[in-house]
C-alpha cells in the first residue's frame, strides 16, 4: 500500500514551498524576538489585529485583501506600541502589557464585528483552520509559469526579512543583546525595536492571510528557541533557526498526510502538523544539542562522576602499596567500603580499569599494573601538593585540607602540577608528612 | 471540505469567543436584520421592558450568567494576582491553548473505543491532563534549559495549538462527531452557561481562594524572592506548582463558560489594574478580585440590556477600562498620582532652595537672626538672590509667591524678602541639615570641601528626623544641636575676594 498515492506535486510541492517561505519569514524574526524575551508577541498580534480587519471592513465597505492587510499591519504595529507604551509609562511587567492590550484589541474587534456579523457571510472553520491547503487554488501567470498568489505574498515578505536582517545585523544584535551598548554606540534601540516589531506585524498578517495563524505563531518562537539551545553565535543561531524551520515545514506536510492513515483516517490539517513538527524538533534540540540539551548535560555529568570513581580507586591502591610497601591487593567490598560508592558504579568502574589496562584481578583482589601506578603516582602527587599548598600559602586549617585537595586532585593537570611545585620551592613531604611522589619515576 | 474564502481572515478568531458573544443575546428577540444595510450599525435602544428584566434580573438566565461570571472574575482576579507578580501574566494564555489537544485526543481516543467523545466529564479530563503537562513542559524549559520564561510560554502555546488544530482535524473526520462541539467546549459557550456551570465556577472559586487565603504568605514569598523562599526552606517548586494548577483548574473552568480570551484577560487586567492601587499584597489580591467581579458584572449586565454587544467582549473592555482608570488614577503607582508627587517633590525643593538661599545670604552679612519686635529677619534684595543660582527672575517671583502664602516669607514693596520668624526656623534647619551632610560627607566618604555642596544639595531635601539624629551621633563634635555649624565652602553668597 503506497501511503502517498494521492501525492501530487503540482499541489503538495507548492503546499510545502508556501509553509517553508512562511516559516523561514518568522523564524528570521524570530531569533531577535526570542533574544529580546518578546516571544509571545507573534500571539499577542495575531489576536489583536481584530479590531484592524473591521475597521477597513467598515471604512471600505468591501472584504478585499489589501484594505485587510493595511488595517491589521497598522493594528499589529499599535499592539507593540501600546505594550511599549503601558510597560514605560505604567511601569507593568512586559507580559502583563501585553495581555492587556491584546485581549482588549481583541474584544474591541468582536464588538466592531458582531455589529456586522449577522449580515456578513462568515465561515470561522476556515479562518481559524489556516488555508495553507488552498495555497495551490488561487494562482497568477508570471510570464510562462502558473505561481500560487500565496507564494508571491509570502517571498515578498521574506526577502524583506531577509533584507532588514543583514542590513541591520551589527544593529540587532547590539541590541539584542545589550541594549545600553547599542545606546552609547549611537544605536537608536527603540529604532529598532520599532523595526523590528512592524515587521512581525507585517509578517504575521500577510502569514494570517495566506496560510493561518497556526504556523506563524509556532515559528515565530519555536525555530529560534531550538537553536539558540544549540549555539552562543547569533549567525549559526539564525542559520539553524531557519534550517529548523524549514526542515518543520516539509515533514508537517508529510505528516499531515502520513500520520492520520496509520489509524485510518484522511490527512489532516497542515499547519497544525507544521507547527507540531517544530515543536518535536524543539524537543530534539532541548534534549541533544551538543552544549546545552538535558540528556547531553546529563551523560557529560555521570561521565565526569565516572572518571573521578576510577581515579580515586586508582589512588586508594597507590596509597595501599605506599603502606605495605610489597604491593597490595583490595577486594571489592573493601574498595566499596573506603569509597562509598554504590555496588554497580564500583563494578563498572572496575571493569572498566582492567580494559584500560591498569588493574589486574587475582583471586578476586585488585592490584596496580605498571601503567596503572604511573596514572595513580600522577593522582597522589597533585594530592599531596595541594594538601601542601592549601596550608602554606593559603592558610587552611587542617581538618578542611583532605576535602578541598580531594576536589582539586581531578582537575590538576601536569603545568599546574609544575607550578604548585615551583611556587612552594620543590616541598618534598605533604602536611601530613608523607612524601610527595615525584613526576618522574 | 473546507471552502476557499481567502478574504474572510475577517474573522480570523472569531470562533475564539463567538459563544459569549451570543450570551444573552439570543434570550430576547433582536430586529429582523435582512433588510438593513450591510454598513448600517446603529445600536437598537433597548425599550424599558428589556432594561427592567435586566436589573431587576427577571431572567433565569441573565441571572446565572451574571452569577456565573461574577464568580468568575473574583476567582481569576485573585489567583492572577500571582501569577503577575511571578511574572507570568500570559500563563493562563498558554495554558489555555495547552488544553486543546487533550481534549481532541479524549475525543478521539474515546470515539474509537466506542464511548460517547463528547461526553463532558471525558473532554474535561482530556483537557485537565493535556493542561497539565503543559504546565509541566513549561516548568522543564525553564528550570532545564537556558530559555526565559516567555519563550517557555510561548513554545507551549504555539505546539499545542497546532497540535490540537491536527487532532481536531482527525476527529472532524469522525462520524459521530462533528467537530462543532469541540469547539464550543474549547471557546466558550455562556450562551448555554447553566446553573451547572454556575456552580462549578462557584465551588472552584471558593476552593481557589482558600488555597490563597491558606498559603497567603508561602505564596507572596514565592512572587518577590524566589531564592530566599528556597533558602527558609519553603518547597519552592510544590508551591510554584500549586500556583499552577490553581490557574489550570481555573482557565479549565472559566475556558469552557466563557471563552479564551476572555479567561486570559480575567487573569491578567484586574490585576494589573489592582497594582495600580497599593503596594500591599493583600489589598491588591482584594482590589483585584474586586476589578475582576465588577467587570464581569457590568460588562455582563450591559451585554444583557443592549444584545448586539457580546457579553465576553464587554466584560473584556470594561475591565480594560478599570485598568485605564487605575493606570492614569491609581493612588500608588498611577502615572497621575506619580506626576503629581514628583510636582510637590519639585516645589518642595524649590522651597528649600530660596529659603537656604536667603539664609546664606543673611549669614554672610552677618545678621542671621530675626529681630524681636517685628518676628522677621533684615532685607535680602532679589538680584541678590537671582545671582545664588540659575533662577530666572521669573521663577524666582512665583517661589516667592509661593513661599509668601505658605507664610514663609513677606515680600517688600521695593523688590526686597525678608524671612517671617516661621520662615527663619525652616531655613536655618535646611542649612543646617544641609551643612551637617557635607560635614559627614568630607569625614566619611573623603569628598574635598570644595565637592560636597552639590552632593549635599541633592540629598538634603529627603533627609528624615531619624536621619538627621544619627549623622548628629556620627559627627560627635556637632553636640550643640542648635547652632549652624559654619559652611564647609565658600558659598555664593560670600562676597568674593576681590
Amino acid at each position: 500500500m503506497n501511503l502517498l498515492q494521492d501525492w501530487n506535486w503540482s499541489l503538495d510541492g507548492w503546499i510545502i514551498v508556501a509553509g517553508m517561505l512562511c516559516a523561514i519569514a518568522s523564524a528570521l524574526l524570530g531569533n531577535f524576538l526570542v533574544l529580546r524575551k518578546m516571544s509571545m508577541l507573534g500571539d499577542a498580534i495575531s489576536h489583536a489585529v481584530l479590531p484592524g480587519l473591521a475597521a477597513a471592513f467598515f471604512i471600505t465597505g468591501t472584504r478585499d485583501s489589501l484594505p485587510m492587510f493595511v488595517g491589521a499591519a497598522v493594528v499589529g504595529v499599535l499592539t507593540a506600541l501600546f505594550t511599549e507604551w503601558i510597560r514605560g509609562f505604567g511601569k507593568v511587567d512586559e507580559g502583563a502589557a501585553m495581555g492587556v492590550v491584546f485581549t482588549s484589541l481583541f474584544a474591541a474587534g468582536l464588538v466592531m464585528i458582531v455589529q456586522a456579523a449577522d449580515r456578513v457571510d462568515l465561515d470561522p472553520g476556515c479562518v481559524l483552520y489556516g488555508a495553507i491547503e488552498m495555497t495551490p487554488l488561487s494562482t497568477v501567470t508570471i510570464g510562462a509559469f502558473e505561481i500560487p498568489r500565496v507564494v508571491i505574498v509570502l517571498s515578498t515578505v521574506l526577502v524583506v526579512n531577509l533584507l532588514a536582517v543583514l542590513l541591520f545585523y551589527k544593529e540587532f544584535k547590539i541590541a539584542s543583546f545589550d541594549p545600553a551598548l547599542a545606546t552609547t554606540l549611537g544605536i537608536n534601540d527603540s529604532f529598532m525595536h520599532y523595526l523590528l516589531t512592524t515587521l512581525v506585524a507585517v509578517t504575521a498578517v500577510a502569514s494570517f492571510e495566506a496560510v493561518g495563524n497556526i504556523l506563524v505563531v509556532a515559528m515565530f518562537i519555536v525555530p529560534a528557541a531550538a537553536a539558540y539551545l544549540c549555539t552562543d553565535r547569533l549567525g549559526t543561531m539564525i542559520v539553524i533557526s531557519v534550517i529548523v524551520a524549514a526542515l518543520s515545514a516539509v515533514f508537517g506536510h508529510l505528516g499531515a498526510i502520513l500520520a492520520p492513515q496509520l489509524i485510518g483516517y484522511h490527512s489532516t490539517n497542515t499547519a497544525g502538523m507544521m507547527a507540531t513538527m517544530a515543536g518535536l524538533l524543539f524537543v530534539v534540540a532541548a534534549l541533544f544539542a551538543p552544549r546545552y540539551g538535558v540528556v547531553v548535560a546529563f551523560v557529560r555529568r555521570g561521565a565526569l562522576s565516572l572518571r573521578i570513581l576510577a581515579e580515586d580507586v586508582v589512588g586508594l591502591l597507590y596509597r595501599a602499596e605506599e603502606r605495605s610497601r610489597t604491593g597490595a591487593q583490595l577486594n571489592k567490598t573493601s574498595i566499596r567500603q573506603v569509597l562509598v560508592s554504590r555496588p554497580w558504579v564500583t563494578s563498572m568502574v572496575l571493569a572498566l580499569l582492567r580494559r584500560r589496562g591498569d588493574l589486574v584481578i587475582d583471586h578476586g583482589g585488585y592490584s596496580l599494573t605498571d601503567q596503572g601506578r604511573e596514572r595513580a603516582r600522577t593522582l597522589v602527587r597533585s594530592h599531596r601538593l595541594w594538601e601542601q599548598y592549601l596550608v602554606t600559602t593559603v592558610g587552611v586549617v587542617e581538618n578542611r585540607l583532605h576535602p578541598n585537595a580531594e576536589q582539586l586532585e581531578h582537575y590538576t593537570d601536569t603545568s599546574l602540577r609544575t607550578q604548585l611545585d615551583e611556587e612552594m620551592a620543590h616541598p618534598s613531604v605533604d602536611p601530613h608528612g608523607t612524601p610527595i611522589p615525584a613526576e618522574k619515576p | 471540505m473546507i471552502a476557499a474564502r481567502p478574504s474572510l481572515v475577517l474573522l480570523l478568531l472569531v470562533t475564539a469567543t463567538l459563544g459569549p458573544s451570543v450570551a444573552i443575546a439570543d434570550e430576547q428577540p433582536t430586529t429582523p436584520t435582512s433588510h438593513r444595510s450591510i454598513t448600517d450599525r446603529t445600536v437598537d435602544w433597548p425599550t424599558w421592558q428589556q432594561w427592567r428584566r435586566v436589573l431587576l434580573l427577571e431572567d433565569y438566565n441573565t441571572r446565572v450568567v451574571l452569577l456565573g461570571t461574577t464568580l468568575l472574575g473574583v476567582a481569576a482576579g485573585a489567583v492572577g494576582n500571582f501569577t503577575l507578580l511571578r511574572k507570568r501574566a500570559l500563563m493562563g494564555d498558554a495554558l489555555s491553548h495547552a488544553t486543546l489537544p487533550g481534549v481532541g485526543l479524549a475525543f478521539v481516543c474515546t470515539t474509537l473505543a466506542g464511548g460517547d467523545g463528547k461526553s463532558l466529564p471525558v473532554l474535561l479530563a482530556g483537557a485537565a491532563i493535556s493542561g497539565v503537562l503543559g504546565l509541566a513542559a513549561i516548568m522543564f524549559i525553564r528550570n532545564a534549559t537556558r530559555l526565559k520564561e516567555d519563550a517557555a510560554l510561548g513554545i507551549v502555546l504555539s505546539v499545542s495549538f497546532g497540535a490540537g488544530i491536527a487532532v481536531l482535524g482527525v476527529a472532524q473526520q469522525m462520524k459521530t462527531g462533528h467537530s462543532a462541539g469541540l469547539e464550543g467546549f474549547i471557546y466558550g459557550k455562556a450562551a448555554s452557561m447553566g446553573v451547572l456551570d454556575a456552580q462549578l465556577i462557584g465551588i472552584t472559586g471558593l476552593i481557589a481562594a482558600i488555597v490563597c487565603m491558606l498559603l497567603f504568605k508561602e505564596l507572596r514569598l514565592l512572587c518577590f524572592d524566589e531564592a530566599f523562599a528556597g533558602s527558609r526552606g519553603y518547597p519552592v517548586v510544590l508551591l510554584d506548582v500549586v500556583l499552577m494548577v490553581l490557574v489550570v483548574t481555573i482557565t479549565l473552568v472559566g475556558l469552557q463558560a466563557v471563552g479564551l480570551i476572555l479567561m486570559v484577560a480575567m487573569l491578567v487586567i484586574p490585576a494589573s489594574a489592582a497594582r495600580f492601587w497599593t503596594e500591599r499584597m493583600a489589598v491588591m489580591a482584594v482590589i483585584s478580585a474586586t476589578i475582576g467581579a465588577l467587570s464581569a458584572l457590568l460588562g455582563a449586565g450591559m451585554s444583557a440590556v443592549f444584545p448586539k454587544l457580546p457579553s465576553g467582549a464587554m466584560i473584556v473592555l470594561v475591565a480594560t477600562a478599570g485598568f485605564l482608570l487605575s493606570m492614569f488614577f491609581g493612588p500608588a503607582r498611577g502615572i497621575v498620582m506619580r506626576a503629581v508627587r514628583q510636582w510637590r517633590m519639585e516645589l518642595k525643593v524649590q522651597r528649600h532652595h530660596l529659603l537656604r538661599a536667603i539664609y546664606e545670604l543673611l549669614e554672610a552679612r552677618g545678621t542671621n537672626q530675626v529681630d524681636g519686635a517685628n518676628g522677621e529677619s533684615p532685607l535680602v534684595r532679589v538680584s541678590e538672590l537671582t545671582a545664588m543660582r540659575s533662577w530666572s527672575s521669573r521663577q524666582l517671583g512665583s517661589y516667592m509667591r509661593r513661599a509668601q502664602s505658605h507664610g514663609l516669607v513677606c515680600r517688600d514693596d521695593s523688590g526686597g524678602v525678608r524671612l517671617t520668624r516661621r520662615g527663619f526656623k525652616e531655613s536655618e534647619k535646611l542649612t543646617y541639615d544641609h551643612r551637617l551632610w557635607e560635614l559627614f560627607l568630607t569625614r566619611y566618604a573623603d569628598i574635598a570641601p570644595s565637592q560636597v555642596d552639590r552632593a549635599a544639595d541633592a540629598i538634603e531635601h529627603v533627609l528624615d528626623a531619624e536621619m538627621i539624629a544619627e549623622l548628629e551621633s556620627l559627627l560627635p563634635q556637632r553636640n550643640d544641636k542648635n547652632v549652624v555649624p559654619p559652611s564647609l565652602h565658600p558659598t555664593f553668597a560670600t562676597p568674593s575676594s576681590e
